[in-house]
């Protein structure tokens, strides 16, 4: 055998062994959550199941107890739905409007404002909570859905405004002259001639914004209210908070149900989320 | 006219000018500002000065926090970092399977950091996890309970948060590797080098700034260390894997004491200018460098 190709096998064989370990902890929570109470207490966490049962899905779903009420993980998935909807909306209209309003308009002072707030996103969260939680309740929007979605838009516009001043930025210059030319004024330019040509960016955004408001706990934690708790809140409560006997299977299943929501998102358009990735990360 | 239509664009972009001078800026200041006063509950005018940064760096809990976020930064920075461009480098080098590896690597960065610390306790826990499976295989003195071990506990959450991570940086560097130069590649043939010495001795210092980029990315993410833990060990066993974050949050719900809180925020603050600054700046001349 070559020099080179035995550096072929074992590049491949790293790769191979890498995979696995990366692989082995969603593994292990899948059969896990496929499990009996007692097969977990006696058995091997790597083993598959002996006896193959759906129970603690169904538990995890619709009675287990998380915190005062035991109805389950379903509750969490409805209010996380809630907040992800609109403040992933929100957050795109408003990144599309100051990314095309720095990108096209030079309005004077603008690129100082936009620093500003890309100097924002770098400020720890802890350091704005706490005046926060005043302003929200100045506003009466304190531990409501409106209130945790204006804060999810608020700290979300620092990199949808970068995702959408990168892609316009990018866009000739001609067409949105040739529709200055034709009169039209800032907002028909914007509708006619800017957003049409949008649907790729709007699609990075919307999964970046998805996944992240759904994978979001500090947020919710503080500004959703008891009724909306996100589905995050919901599962850490199940999990550490409970009293009694630790139910593996059922941790693991509700584990596996709140990743779901971002998991699904992440391997049927694996390909944009790379590419907001790239495009958010790499030209800031 | 013009002005007249200029005049939308300023409206448009007011949303902006608030969220960053406002909220941004303005929480900022009066965070600060709490952190000069003895508030408790609420914002008092009454100022201390320094008092509650003194009492900061005297309570056992503030140094654990600091000393955990350290160690933890350092080694999800330096591990991450490593890992993702080997990581990268192979998949770079073997042109296969691309798509598949990058999946793998890539779908814990989906997972929220709750979840990334509920899978980890599991497979850590002494009782039923990675020990057990390990000594019930017949190594019967198999030790893995760093999680339940005050000295160690933090490793786990680094490694936890590493597993979560480590795709994110192979990623950038896996974009940054497609933008360099394929003549390269031959230049390297004609001369002899060996392949792994092209991707350590000359696309290494290429990727310069894609590395600055990964490392912003992980440098902010490390400072918000605060999910994971609670998930994974709610700061325990006792307050041996206690984190800034964790701190301030106990201290303006649970504790109520919101001035030593916003001193503690401001520190944390202070300490990401501190880190941030040089990396921002070195990643700006490697563009103008890139740009000549």
């Amino acid at each position: 055998m070559s020099p080179r190709r035995a550096a072929r096998i074992g590049l491949y064989a790293f790769l191979a062994s890498a995979a696995l370990c990366f692989l082995l902890p969603l593994y292990v929570m899948l059969v896990t959550s496929f499990k009996s109470l007692d097969e977990i207490r006696l058995g091997n966490i790597f083993a598959l199941p002996g006896t193959f049962t759906l129970d603690a899905w169904r538990a995890a779903w619709s009675t287990v107890c998380t915190g005062v009420s035991c109805e389950g993980i379903r509750g969490g998935f409805s209010n996380s739905l809630l907040i992800a909807i609109p403040s992933t909306v929100f957050a795109i209209a408003f990144g599309a409007l100051n990314g095309y309003a720095l990108a096209f308009w030079r309005a004077r002072g603008a690129n100082v404002l936009f620093a500003l707030l890309m100097m924002g996103a770098f400020v720890p969260l802890q350091v704005m909570i706490y005046p926060l939680v005043r302003v929200t309740a100045m506003l009466h929007i304190f531990g409501t859905l409106s209130g945790i979605v204006l804060v999810h838009v608020i700290f979300s516009m620092p990199l949808m405004t970068l995702l959408f001043r990168n892609y316009y930025a990018a866009l000739p210059v001609e067409l949105f002259n040739a529709a200055r030319v034709d009169g039209a004024g800032f907002l028909r330019t914007f509708a006619h001639v800017v957003l049409p040509m949008s649907p790729p960016i709007i699609v990075v955004a919307a999964i970046m914004q998805v996944t992240g408001v759904w994978n979001d706990y500090l947020l919710g934690l503080v500004f959703a209210g008891r009724d909306n708790l996100p589905m995050t809140v919901q599962l850490n409560n199940l999990v550490n908070t409970t009293t009694g006997t630790r139910l593996y299977n059922v941790d693991m299943a509700a584990t596996l149900l709140t990743a779901l929501v971002p998991l699904v998102l992440y391997f049927t358009a694996g390909r944009w989320f790379v590419r907001g990735i790239a495009t958010g990360a790499l030209k800031g | 006219m013009v002005n007249f239509r200029r005049a939308r664009a300023y409206v448009a972009l007011l949303p902006m000018a608030i969220t960053a001078c406002v909220i941004y800026f303005g929480t900022t200041l009066w965070s600060l500002r709490v952190s000069f006063s003895s508030s408790r509950t609420f914002p008092t005018d009454n100022f201390v000065g320094l008092a509650q940064y003194a009492r900061l760096f005297t309570d056992d809990r503030w140094l654990v926090s600091l000393a955990n976020l350290a160690i933890y930064g350092t080694l999800v920075i330096v591990v991450c970092l490593v890992l993702g461009f080997l990581l990268a480098a192979l998949i770079d080098a073997q042109a296969r399977n691309e798509g598949a590896l990058r999946s793998v690597f890539l779908y814990p960065y989906a997972l929220s950091f709750v979840a990334t610390g509920i899978i980890w306790q599991w497979l850590l826990n002494p009782t039923n996890g990675i020990q057990e499976a390990a000594r019930r295989l017949g190594f019967a003195d198999f030790q893995f309970d760093w999680i339940v071990d005050p000295d160690k506990v933090i490793y786990t959450v680094a490694i936890a948060a590493i597993w979560q991570s480590c795709g994110l940086v192979m990623v950038i560097l896996l974009a940054g590797l497609r933008g360099i130069d394929p003549d390269i590649w031959k230049a390297a043939r004609l001369d002899g080098i060996p392949a792994w010495r092209v991707y350590v001795s000359i696309v290494r210092p290429m990727l310069a700034h894609s590395f600055a980029t990964a490392t912003i990315l992980l440098l902010t993410a490390v400072v918000k260390l605060y999910d994971i833990v609670v998930a994974m060990t709610q700061g325990g066993p006792g307050t041996a894997s206690e984190v800034p974050a964790k701190y301030i949050m106990d201290h303006l719900f649970g504790r109520a004491n919101i001035a030593l809180a916003s001193a503690g925020s401001i520190v944390l603050l202070i300490t990401v200018g501190i880190l941030l600054a040089p990396i921002l700046y070195l990643r700006r001349y490697s563009a103008r460098l890139a740009a000549r």
